[in-house]
């Protein structure tokens, strides 16, 4: 007995029911939407919600990328690009402009996205007030009376505590002036980008059956106060080792070799782009 | 030319689902399906439970594919149940209509209909068999043979012989109060994700494919302490029962067009609760109450456990975790806690880079503070 699988996975049925759920989303920002999120065959808090709303969405001319944590070769998005690409046959890329459609795991690539462009993130705890209410029925009715003291008395306790806020990745964002978000576990320096967004930016949680959407030219704000401003994560003074970019989001490495702290683009693409680039501008000059 | 960076992603994958297939091969030994189907009859019960699928013989192709792995096997059972269409609903299951294999009361000694012990490992004693290392095929002939004759000096009834619950005994006397039926139909938490405050029909729907360790486990912990119920099990029962659907098209429903479209074997409990009720005069009385577990299979510990749990969520005015409808239904998926522990797994650079920022940052400042 072989049986071979609908397009894309799911019945059209399943789509049009997550579709419903991501127009939902859409229309109002940042506010999460409860779905029927089906068991998926990769595992639950592997990017299920992702996958499910990137399989309900992708058509035949669609071209995918999937990264994970920056990269485009991490086992978990090889497995889930393998997962899409043998139940649509759609094209896959590694290069971020040449993609319509983005599945990624906490983060946003560095190449700017543009209006023809979907990103679908996945996320683990799409509901931003959990640290601070563990009952779901009372952080709903908290979003639904705008009651947000309990996101900003966290960030003030860090400031008590610590002199200064200690949110790391995941920290809290203003959507349209309304709802509180969750922005899925990116880092702080992708915060900004999230803002006037001129793709559309979905995101899906899978185990805990939450779709949810910051459209394009949307306002997105990160939480902080007046006076201690949001920061992003620092990397002064440091640079890719590997093609020299500065201002990208970096990873620490310790180089074999010397025992020293390193630092690599995380953004695996970006990294190689700029390389080639300069392998080209060389090219160009012997030519001359 | 362009650069290319190290790539190993694909390769390893590949490896390492060539490395899982080799683990499952290595002996040069194979399982049959049928041989899981006729031997494996807990473990194909339990999966078909928590994925909550009835089907024995795809059970035991997932059992033979996660190699015995519990999780594993239910995991593939629900991806696989994600790609079935539903097409229809059943119509209500009558547990009275149920061909009963095994029935008993811990409440009384002299039920309505008597205890019937049927197959149980209950009173068997917990002895490594080593006589089963060298089991032939023809001893189980043997075995089965005089089995078979010793069935036929038993006197059988002349006709199927049905059981009525033990809680209608009790109606009679009226130690339950007779509710009104509750024809609601069921919210379907499989098409509408589940919403707080919950139904009890969802709630039933969570716990009978919750993970039986999980189910378990909750279920112990409000009988030891940590819960308000201390139930009787009023009636256990294991048996078949038989499923039938509405005639698609007739806009008239009438009993005598519904299909039978086969039978399932079900673990049915029905635990007595005693609870505190005001009469009209505004006094306490002592009422009894059902606790309800049901579920795919022969698994009482689990459908016990769900009774209990049942009425636990029935109560939610007392304090206790067991009696707070998030934190039992939201923890108990095996496909639900298994994955998200197992992400754990994945690589968190990102955010531990993140997270080695913020504790920088905060060490700097104190530093700055102290200098």
């Amino acid at each position: 007995m072989k049986t071979d699988t609908h397009f894309a996975f799911f019945d059209e049925g399943s789509k049009k029911e997550i579709r419903r759920a991501i127009i939902k989303a859409v229309a109002i920002p940042g506010y999460q939407v409860p779905f029927a999120s089906r068991e998926m065959p990769i595992a639950r808090g592997w990017g299920t919600g992702g996958l499910q709303i990137t399989l309900s969405i992708i058509g035949k001319s669609d071209v995918l990328k999937v990264i994970d944590q920056g990269a485009d070769e991490s086992v978990n998005a090889v497995s889930i690009k393998k997962l899409v690409h043998d139940t649509t046959g759609v094209e896959l890329t590694e290069q971020t402009e040449e993609a319509s459609l983005i599945q990624s795991r906490h983060r946003i690539p560095e190449v700017a996205l543009t209006k023809d462009q979907i990103i679908v993130l996945q996320v683990p705890m799409p509901e931003p007030l959990r640290p601070v209410e563990a009952s779901e029925l009372k952080t709903k009715t908290m979003h639904a009376e705008n009651d947000y003291s309990g996101a900003w008395l966290m960030l003030f306790e860090q400031i008590m505590k610590y002199g200064k806020t200690a949110t790391a990745a995941d920290h809290p964002v203003y959507v349209n002036d309304r709802y509180v978000m969750a922005p899925s576990p990116i880092p702080r320096f992708d915060n900004s980008k999230l803002h006037e967004s001129e793709a559309l930016i979905l995101l899906g949680a899978g185990r805990e059956k939450k779709i949810y959407a910051v459209p394009p030219y949307t306002n997105v704000e990160s939480l902080a106060f007046d006076d201690y401003p949001f920061t992003v994560e620092a990397f002064e003074d440091k640079h890719c080792h590997i093609c020299n970019s500065t201002d990208v989001f970096l990873d620490e490495l310790i180089d074999p070799q010397t025992g020293e702290t390193i630092h690599q683009c995380n953004d695996t693409s970006f990294c190689m782009d700029q390389l080639n680039k300069k392998v080209e501008e060389e090219a160009q000059k012997s030519y001359v | 030319m362009g650069y290319v960076p190290v790539k190993g992603g694909t390769e390893a994958i590949d490896a390492s689902i060539k490395r899982l297939k080799y683990e499952r091969l290595k002996g040069n030994e194979t399982i049959e399906i049928q041989t899981i189907m006729s031997t494996m009859r807990g473990m194909i019960d339990q999966v078909m439970s928590e994925s909550s699928l009835y089907s024995p013989f795809l059970a035991a192709l997932a059992i033979k594919q996660a190699e015995g792995s519990m999780e594993e096997a239910v995991f593939l059972m629900r991806a696989h149940r994600s790609t079935l269409p539903r097409p229809y609903y059943s119509k209500t299951v009558e547990p009275e209509t149920m061909l009963v294999e095994r029935r008993i009361s811990a409440s009384f000694k002299d039920i309505p209909g008597g205890q019937l012990l049927g197959a149980t490992y209950d009173y068997t004693h917990r002895l490594l068999d080593f006589d089963l290392i060298n089991e032939s095929s023809e001893s189980i002939q043997r075995w089965l043979q005089n089995y078979q004759t010793e069935l036929q000096q038993v006197d059988a009834f002349d006709e199927v012989k049905y059981f009525p619950k033990v809680v209608d005994y009790l109606r009679d006397e009226g130690l339950f109060e007779n509710h009104q039926e509750d024809n609601t139909v069921p919210k379907d938490i499989t098409k509408q994700s589940l919403q707080f405050p919950s139904t009890r029909s969802e709630r039933l729907q969570v716990m009978t494919r919750g993970q039986t360790g999980a189910v378990t486990s909750l279920g112990y912990a409000s009988l030891r302490g940590y819960g308000q119920v201390h139930p009787t099990v009023g009636e256990v029962r294991v048996g078949a029962v038989p499923i039938y659907v509405g005639h698609p098209n007739e806009m008239e429903q009438n009993t005598e067009d519904e299909f039978y479209i086969g039978e399932i074997t079900v673990t049915e409990v029905e635990s007595f609760v005693p609870t505190q009720v005001k009469n009209a005069n505004n006094e306490y009385e002592l009422q009894f109450e059902i606790g309800y577990g049901i579920c795919y299979g022969q698994n009482e510990t689990k459908a016990i456990a769900m009774s209990i749990l049942d009425q636990c969520l029935e109560h939610p005015e007392s304090n206790f975790p067991t009696h707070d409808e998030e934190f039992v239904l939201l923890h108990i998926d095996s496909v639900e806690s298994t994955g998200f522990i197992s992400h754990l797994k994945l690589p968190h650079y990102v955010t531990f880079q993140s997270k080695l920022d913020s504790v920088r940052q905060v060490k700097k400042e104190v530093q700055e503070v102290e200098n």
